[in-house]
């Protein structure tokens, strides 16, 4: 069974580099390096393994700026065949909602193109922005089945894929058929690290740009104006100080801290 | 609609270049000049302007007013596993009944599952005034198709203005499909929810960026409003044994609840048996455990404190203990009432999955770790003499 894969990813400010600049309180983001959202780093290299194994074709896919090629060509280095950016400056202050229904017309269009696809694979969630939305939000545009929080792909046979959701206790055992949208976590893969080779290929690489005309969107369905949400404030939360330090021989300083955290414990 | 600069206002004094988190804003000749396809319209900048220069046009300032008359009552989705209602969804019932008092409207909770009235009891205790029990074989176990079915034909049927969920995996895989199947706003990981006295419209404050901006939320014009809230953000409310309320139940035609996906199995894993978000105190070891062998050590702390064990990323690279113990970035965000760090040097990554701990302990033999810039009590030292002194020390202390 061949597998037409399609890794949904964006790029995110590497937030190491993120810091408070403690006089102004306002984030400092001078030379902050973009990045692949960390998760979906998970899901591309799932995605290449599958192709590996199965043959087919992983079509990566990002919406963002022009400058989020250097994500698509990243993907590319470490296997993906093909990388499509979805660029218009509609897409600008799209919300979880506004973004799904963007990818999700992006999906159909690669779907028209590949005359069909098995998989679509995401992170679990963007770094920057923590929500976990995207995914499921694609599926229901779609209207595929959905496994979010993908450890393992333990089998794939005869069109279905047994695989293990994470939960809070351990894990669930799920057998969803083909085509369906996976989103994965980090214990399912270790990325690989491209070769000199991949990445000169990944330079040369052509990079599809489509607007929102051309995956036929509706202009008041994406972007600020497709966005369900809107935000009304944004500030900074009180930074949190070191607090006190303890000192001391360790019988004292054990003392001290069972002192101060006793009420906590047993209240 | 969008963002502009007012040339006649701008003084290119470059305040505004600062708060833009997606550095989208340059000064050239005097004026700021925003980069649209950096920009994200977030407005951050806007405050930063003393001279009004900043133009922000959003969508519901030109929408026209819908009528949500009809929209009423503050909804919970309740989250069982194994018949057992999950703790944070008393704590959000908790936090509906005081929206709902203020909205003077009702609280309803949707419980789905299979056998499930006692819980349904409870939740009337915790503060429901309405259970909507959605009870049968099929429904015994979580699958997103289904649940969302019932959830959707549900709100669509009675029309609440406002539903919440926990921001659990299997919250934040069903409510996110639910809101687009209903065309709804859904906000996630909010730390706060309020009303806005004017509209009667729901505030929601998440954190952003990693927790180092804080950015309230809105949907005016879309209902139901929906947000996911995690574990421990909100109190869990005390039990009123006196408390009435309705439960109504719910019947859906096999075909709503029928599932492309299966449930094969629920697995266990023993050694994760402390839920790590909903644990009140965790012990969390780093890099400098040296290896798997001395996590029995934090093990052996935590069983004296009732708590669970977490470790930093870096542990979990070096293969010493299984991933769904690691908090930070890319592990698990927990907010415990105590969380002692043992040799986590505590990288920004880290910080993200735990700063919103009430107390945070840190042991560390490095007094300039930056670990101890967030710590309410630091302890610089080695950790394998402190923590088993603090074993001894608790054990006696709380007489285990």
């Amino acid at each position: 069974m061949k597998m037409n894969i399609i890794v949904c990813i964006k790029q995110v400010p590497e937030t190491t580099e993120v810091r408070i600049n403690p006089e102004t309180n306002t984030l400092i983001r001078e030379g902050v390096k973009s990045i692949i959202n960390p998760f979906d780093m998970y899901a591309i290299e799932e995605g290449v393994r599958l192709k590996e194994r199965f043959g087919g074709k992983v079509v990566v896919v990002t919406m963002g700026p022009p400058q989020a090629e250097a994500a698509l060509r990243e993907a590319i280095s470490l296997g993906a065949d093909e990388g499509i950016l979805i660029s218009d400056r509609a897409f600008a202050g799209g919300d979880t909602w506004a973004t799904s229904n963007t990818l999700s017309h992006a999906v159909i269009k690669i779907r028209k193109e590949l005359g069909g696809f098995d998989l679509v694979l995401c992170g679990k969630q963007a770094s920057d922005g923590d929500t976990a939305q995207v995914g499921p939000g694609i599926s229901a545009f779609l209207d595929i089945p959905q496994v979010t929080y993908v450890k393992k792909i333990e089998e794939i046979k005869d069109n279905k894929i047994r695989l293990e959701r994470m939960s809070e206790e351990g894990f669930d055992v799920i057998e969803t058929p083909a085509p369906c949208l996976l989103t994965v976590v980090k214990e399912i893969n270790e990325p690989r690290i491209p070769s000199l080779k991949a990445m000169i290929r990944a330079k040369a690489a052509k990079i599809t740009v489509w607007s929102a005309k051309d995956i036929e969107v509706d202009a008041k369905d994406v972007g600020l104006s497709g966005s369900r949400t809107t935000v009304v404030k944004i500030f900074t939360p009180p930074q949190r100080t070191g607090g006190q330090k303890l000192t001391g021989e360790i019988p004292e300083i054990a003392e001290k801290l069972a002192g101060l955290l006793k009420s906590e414990i047993t209240g | 609609m969008g963002i502009q600069i007012i040339n006649d206002k701008c003084v290119g004094c470059s305040l505004c270049l600062k708060t833009c988190p997606f550095g989208a804003i340059t000064v050239k000749d005097k004026k700021a000049i925003i980069d649209l396809h950096k920009c994200n319209l977030c407005g951050a900048c806007l405050p930063s302007c003393k001279f009004k220069a900043i133009l922000l046009e959003k969508p519901q300032d030109q929408a026209e007013k819908k009528d949500f008359s009809a929209y009423k009552g503050v909804w919970v989705f309740v989250e069982q596993k194994k018949g057992r209602v999950q703790s944070v969804s008393y704590e959000l019932v908790g936090k509906a009944r005081e929206l709902a008092d203020k909205l003077k409207t009702y609280v309803g909770a949707v419980l789905i599952g299979n056998n499930l009235a006692m819980e349904a009891q409870s939740l009337i205790c915790s503060g429901a005034d309405t259970v909507y029990l959605a009870e049968a074989p099929e429904l015994a176990n979580f699958l997103d198709e289904p649940y969302t079915n019932v959830l959707v034909s549900l709100i669509r049927k009675y029309k609440p203005e406002i539903v919440l969920s926990g921001a659990t995996i299997i919250g934040r895989s069903l409510i996110a499909r639910v809101a687009v199947k209903i065309d709804a706003g859904l906000t996630a990981d909010c730390t706060g929810l309020d009303i806005e006295d004017e509209r009667k419209i729901l505030l929601q404050t998440r954190p952003a960026f990693g927790g180092n901006i804080m950015a309230t939320i809105i949907s005016p014009n879309y209902r139901p409003q929906m947000a996911t809230v995690r574990h421990k953000v909100f109190l869990q409310p005390e039990l009123d044994k006196s408390r009435k309320g309705k439960i109504i139940k719910e019947s859906f035609p096999i075909n709503e609840m029928a599932s492309r996906t299966t449930l094969i199995e629920v697995v266990e894993e023993v050694e994760n048996l402390v839920n790590l978000a909903e644990a009140d105190i965790i012990v969390s070891g780093g890099r400098a455990m040296g290896g798997p062998e001395n996590f029995k050590m934090l093990h052996d702390l935590a069983e004296v404190l009732g708590g669970a064990v977490g470790s930093s990323r870096a542990a979990v690279d070096s293969g010493w203990i299984p991933y769904s113990h690691q908090v930070g970035q890319t592990g698990r965000t927990v907010s415990p009432k105590i969380y002692i760090a043992c040799g986590i040097s505590g990288q920004i990554q880290h910080l993200v999955g735990m700063q919103s701990s009430k107390i945070i302990v840190a042991i560390n033999k490095d007094p300039d770790a930056p670990i101890f810039k967030v710590a309410t009590y630091g302890i610089v030292g080695d950790i394998f003499e402190i923590v088993p002194a603090l074993t001894k020390k608790f054990r006696e202390v709380l007489g285990k």
